[in-house]
């Protein structure tokens, strides 16, 4: 252990490349194909439910039909006696309880005790075929004895004594924080403006166009192999290992994390359904598999929390946050889940645009009988983003200001702290800024357009990677092999699992790019537990930054043991070797050189069979609070975005026919895949924006409306507008080439920008997401009425609040943490 | 479920299969678990996500909508038959090139949705590509990749140069 408490091994160590001279660079910055494009264009990708073996059973869930209720008995003799049922699992066989978080282990695999949802798995059914275990199913009897069903956070708070669970703060709260920095009396006293606005944001759903599948089988040996449509195969494997600690140890289990066919957070649980198939795998002796129907993959949810929020804002006359109070009810529904990172989410990112001077964040979570909430992309930031973007839009039409002129004059500086210790690396927005204002003709339109016309701007900020694990421990957060073959070739080894977004071709462009080769050469070996080190998984936009560096780490250890050898053979010095177009020779004398494949073969013959490791762990965070290891990432991306609507002044009915969209990716490792990743979040964002939402019948009994495709409702091809997108570089010391996120940012300033553009066009306020034609028809009602023109929430749930955790302000003068520890460090 | 099985046969992708299945199968199911084609995909089996589509006759159906009895003794095509032996097809490039592709589970339904379009319609406008694959959903893309990569694909198919923007690879 090093001196900090760390261990050596994963310190950030060495160069990230940040500086490097782009051109020089081979592979890094060019569009390339992904690396494994070509499977994915022919059908030859093997997603969790291709997969087939012999004497293969299929898995079925029973799921409660109710909300919350007592399970008075559960019968499954006449299920047990259908020919072609092999197994069936009911929850008391397995009593252990898993959750992502160490703190809400909450979800038994098979409910035994209660339903906490209208989806809640009760028995697992293994027989020949989908349809035998479906019959079974329904011969399964199950007595209920039902209970009041919470649906919303008002509820909650008012059913104190219908719990949910017998844990958290109390009554229905899961959750409760609260921090303070600074001195928010004299923030708002030093304020020319303060108002105060309530919003609601909707949950919404991730709604990946694969249903959730999982394969798993018992070796003769005892071993467990479970393949699955998971983003995070070594936190489904602790969850195996602790569920099934009485079946299999941790060390004979394997996962395997299939290619996702669409992951944005909500393959990010370990899941029932896996752990279900991998039970009754070993119960059977035979291979198991179990595919979702898409009506369950709504059950199974963890998307996007409803939360209810009010921020009160006072700032100076040219725009400055002298003082933030930001208060957030999220509506957690049945389980835990990422919840309490949820909760410290929806107060994290307030302070990492804007300079906000004096900070202080109440955020409760509440359980309520629907399907559990938890990371959708942006991760309980774009919720508490949208209530910050509309309110700056509301102060700037208040202080005469153009709004995007208010935010580009009041942007937080490059490396360095905010209020609440989060530490900033580069930062790009002002450029972004700059971008999308000129591309869009923003100064010249916004305020000036015909009836009907608008335009928005808001921005965002997202991490490129969370500071610490999800379970508390000294170990990299990414590891990488490599394995150097005679033949020249160079095979990855990476836990990290490609869920479309290009994880494994950025293994592939970094280690190419060290050793001159071409990215499609390389073998890529990834998100298996037996045959990869550990990466924590694709959640948190955290794999490019994470990956890529202990890659770059691995390649760069790699490239000095065979450095030595061949500058011996070529009697060169060691300084003037290059890799480059699959040779290694002398930069001053090209001449003089060898094939790559040669190189490997001396440096093996000098030292033996070759491999390297690298590692990754994010830097020390700033903020030691309490709660402070929400939110600190080792960079964060910038993103801009403009939007233009057409509002039907008669109907509400409103059109997006184009957005600007600027992103600032510290440097774009592929900038093909950066684009996609941008125009496919502001494709997200926009549907959040306009129309997708998790609604549930009259609220009233946890009947989800609309389980499917046809009716949530998404953009299609028909809606979704001209995108125009910028890349904006400003390379981050912590990033491998500099690189920092982009597969979250880029949705968040969407749904604010929406509904800036909407005021822009009819002068109206929709406080709430998703801005749909009604809500905005309503407002313009009211307008007409001589009301406020504003559809929105007014209140919150009235609760009692602990005392804070009291932080001074790094211009306070603080270190850190609290103030009551701060007296105690300096004591000692 | 015990309903004796038939027999069918297809011709897929040029072969001639001939296998036995239970009456009330859909197409989608019979390609991918009896006739192990596992390219054509499924992401709701109501015919609301355009994720199986593939062409029988020509003609691009949903194939969980599809009783594989319906297909008996018809030609269907599947994104395994899509390319020419090593050959991608001038959609799998372009979807490949641009990034069209991000997590591939739509794709398949996608270019079969296309491949009949730009049959149809070799030089089609942007709308007309917009309505074509309107009964397509995509999660990841946001569709643009796949607009700008069935227009190149129309371009090198009527033998014109097609090389994807600047922007369209780096941004603007």
């Amino acid at each position: 252990m090093g001196s900090d408490g760390t261990s050596g091994a994963d310190r950030p160590e060495g160069k990230h490349m940040h500086a490097v001279d782009p051109a020089t660079l081979q592979v890094i910055g060019k569009p390339w194909r992904k690396v494994d494009a070509r499977s994915r264009v022919t059908g030859q990708t093997r997603f969790a439910d291709d997969l087939k073996l012999p004497r293969m059973l299929f898995c079925k869930l029973l799921r409660s039909t109710v909300a919350h209720a007592r399970i008075v008995s559960v019968d499954t003799s006449a299920a047990e006696a259908l020919p072609g049922v092999h197994a069936v699992l009911r929850g008391e066989e397995l009593p252990n309880t898993f959750g992502i978080l160490p703190v809400s282990q909450d979800e038994h695999t098979l409910c035994y005790d209660k339903v906490r949802f209208i989806g809640d798995p009760v028995v697992a059914i293994a027989a020949v075929d989908e349809d035998t275990a479906w019959d079974a199913c329904r011969l399964v009897k199950v007595e209920y004895e039902k209970l009041d069903v919470v649906t919303d956070v008002f509820e909650a708070a008012k059913q104190e004594d219908n719990r949910i669970h017998d844990y958290g703060r109390g009554g229905n709260l899961h959750r409760q924080e609260h921090l303070e920095f600074g001195d928010m009396d004299a923030g708002f006293a030093e304020s020319d403006l303060v108002r105060e606005d309530v919003f609601f944001f909707e949950g919404n759903t991730h709604l990946p166009m694969e249903e959730h599948s999982t394969l798993a089988f018992r070796d003769p040996d005892g071993k467990v192999t479970v393949m699955s449509s998971t983003q995070t195969p070594h936190y489904l494997h602790k969850a195996l290992s602790k569920v099934l600690v009485d079946h299999v140890p941790a060390h004979k289990i394997r996962v395997i994390a299939c290619p996702n066919g669409g992951g944005f957070g909500g393959k990010s649980d370990p899941f029932n359904h896996e752990i279900a198939a991998a039970a009754l795998s070993i119960k059977t002796g035979r291979p198991v598999k179990i595919t979702l129907t898409r009506e369950e993959v709504f059950q199974t949810h963890r998307g996007r929390h409803p939360v209810l929020m009010k921020s009160r804002i006072g700032v100076t006359k040219t725009g400055r946050i002298k003082a933030l109070d930001f208060e957030t009810h999220l509506d957690g529904g049945a389980y835990g889940s990422y919840g309490t990172a949820s909760t410290f989410y929806t107060g994290a990112l307030q302070t990492v645009t804007y300079p906000v001077e004096n900070y202080h964040f109440r955020g409760a979570r509440w359980f309520t009988n629907k399907a559990p909430c938890g990371p959708k992309r942006g991760h309980g930031t774009p919720q508490p983003r949208f209530g910050l973007e509309v309110q700056l839009d509301k102060i700037a039409v208040e202080l005469g200001i153009n709004p995007a002129v208010l935010r580009r004059q009041n942007l937080v500086d490059a490396h360095s702290l905010t209020a609440n210790w989060m530490r900033i690396g580069s930062m790009g927005l002002g450029t972004c800024i700059d971008k999308v204002v000129e591309g869009s003709g923003f100064l010249e339109r916004w305020g000036k357009q015909p009836y009907g016309k608008g335009i928005g701007i808001a921005c965002s900020s997202y991490l490129s990677g969370a500071g610490l694990p999800i379970y508390w421990n000294a170990m990299p957060h990414s590891g990488v092999q490599l394995k150097l073959d005679r033949s020249g070739l160079v095979t990855v080894f990476c836990g990290s699992t490609d869920i479309g977004q290009g994880s494994n071709s950025i293994l592939a462009y970094i280690v190419a790019e060290v050793f001159g080769l071409e990215p499609q050469d390389l073998r890529i070996v990834t998100s298996d537990t037996d045959l990869t080190p550990v990466d924590l998984g694709s959640y948190s936009s955290r794999v490019t930054v994470m990956t890529g560096n202990a890659a770059l780490q691995a390649a760069e250890r790699a490239r000095e043991m065979i450095v030595g050898p061949v500058a011996d053979k070529l009697e060169v010095p060691k300084g003037r070797l290059t890799f480059a177009g699959g040779r290694v020779f002398d930069c001053e004398d090209p001449e003089r050189g060898m094939s790559f494949a040669e190189a490997v073969q001396i440096a093996e013959a000098k030292l033996g069979t070759l491999g390297t490791t690298g590692s990754y762990r994010p830097p020390r965070a700033a903020a030691r609070f309490k709660g402070g290891g929400v939110g600190p990432s080792p960079s964060y991306s910038y993103t801009a975005a403009i939007v233009e609507v057409d509002v039907d002044p008669e109907t509400g009915i409103y059109k997006v026919p184009k957005i600007w969209v600027a992103h600032d990716i510290g440097r774009a490792l592929n900038p093909a895949l950066v684009v996609g990743q941008v125009e496919g979040s502001v494709y997200m964002g926009l549907g959040e924006a306009m129309m997708e939402e998790m609604s549930y019948r009259g609220n009233r009994f946890g009947v989800h409306k609309i389980p499917s495709m046809l009716e949530y409702k998404t953009p299609t091809s028909m809606e979704m507008p001209e995108v125009v997108t910028w890349i904006v570089e400003d390379p981050d010391p912590n990033g491998p080439f500099g690189a920092k996120e982009a597969g979250q940012g880029p949705l968040l300033p969407i749904m604010p920008a929406v509904a800036n553009a909407v005021y822009d066009a009819v002068g109206v306020r929709v406080d709430e997401v998703p801005v749909t034609p009604e809500k905005v028809f309503d407002a313009m009602q009211k307008k007409a009425r001589g009301q406020e023109g504003r559809y929105g929430p007014n209140e919150l749930p009235s609760i009692e609040w602990p005392e804070p955790r009291r932080v001074r302000t790094p211009w306070q003068g603080g270190t850190g943490v609290e103030v009551e520890r701060e007296a105690t460090e300096a004591r000692s | 479920m015990t309903a004796p099985k038939v027999l069918g046969g297809f011709v897929v992708n040029g072969e001639r299969h001939q296998t036995a299945f239970q009456p009330h199968r859909t197409l989608l199911e019979v390609l991918r678990e009896d006739l192990d084609l596992t390219g054509t995909k499924h992401g709701c089996e109501l015919g609301e996500c355009g994720a199986c589509t593939v062409l029988v006759d020509g003609t691009p159906v949903l194939s969980c909508l599809v009783l594989a009895l319906e297909a008996q003794g018809k030609d269907v095509t599947t994104i395994e038959g899509l390319a020419d032996g090593p050959d991608l097809h001038p959609l799998q490039d372009f979807f490949a090139e641009l990034g069209a592709s991000q997590c591939g589970y739509c794709s398949a339904g996608f270019m079969l949705a296309a491949k009949k379009l730009l049959e149809d319609n070799p030089d089609p406008t942007r709308d007309e590509i917009r309505r074509a694959l309107s009964g397509n959903i995509c999660r990841c893309t946001g569709y643009i990749k796949i607009f700008e990569a069935v227009e190149l694909a129309a371009r090198r198919l009527r033998g014109e140069d097609a090389t994807p923007s600047r922007e369209a690879l780096h941004g603007q």
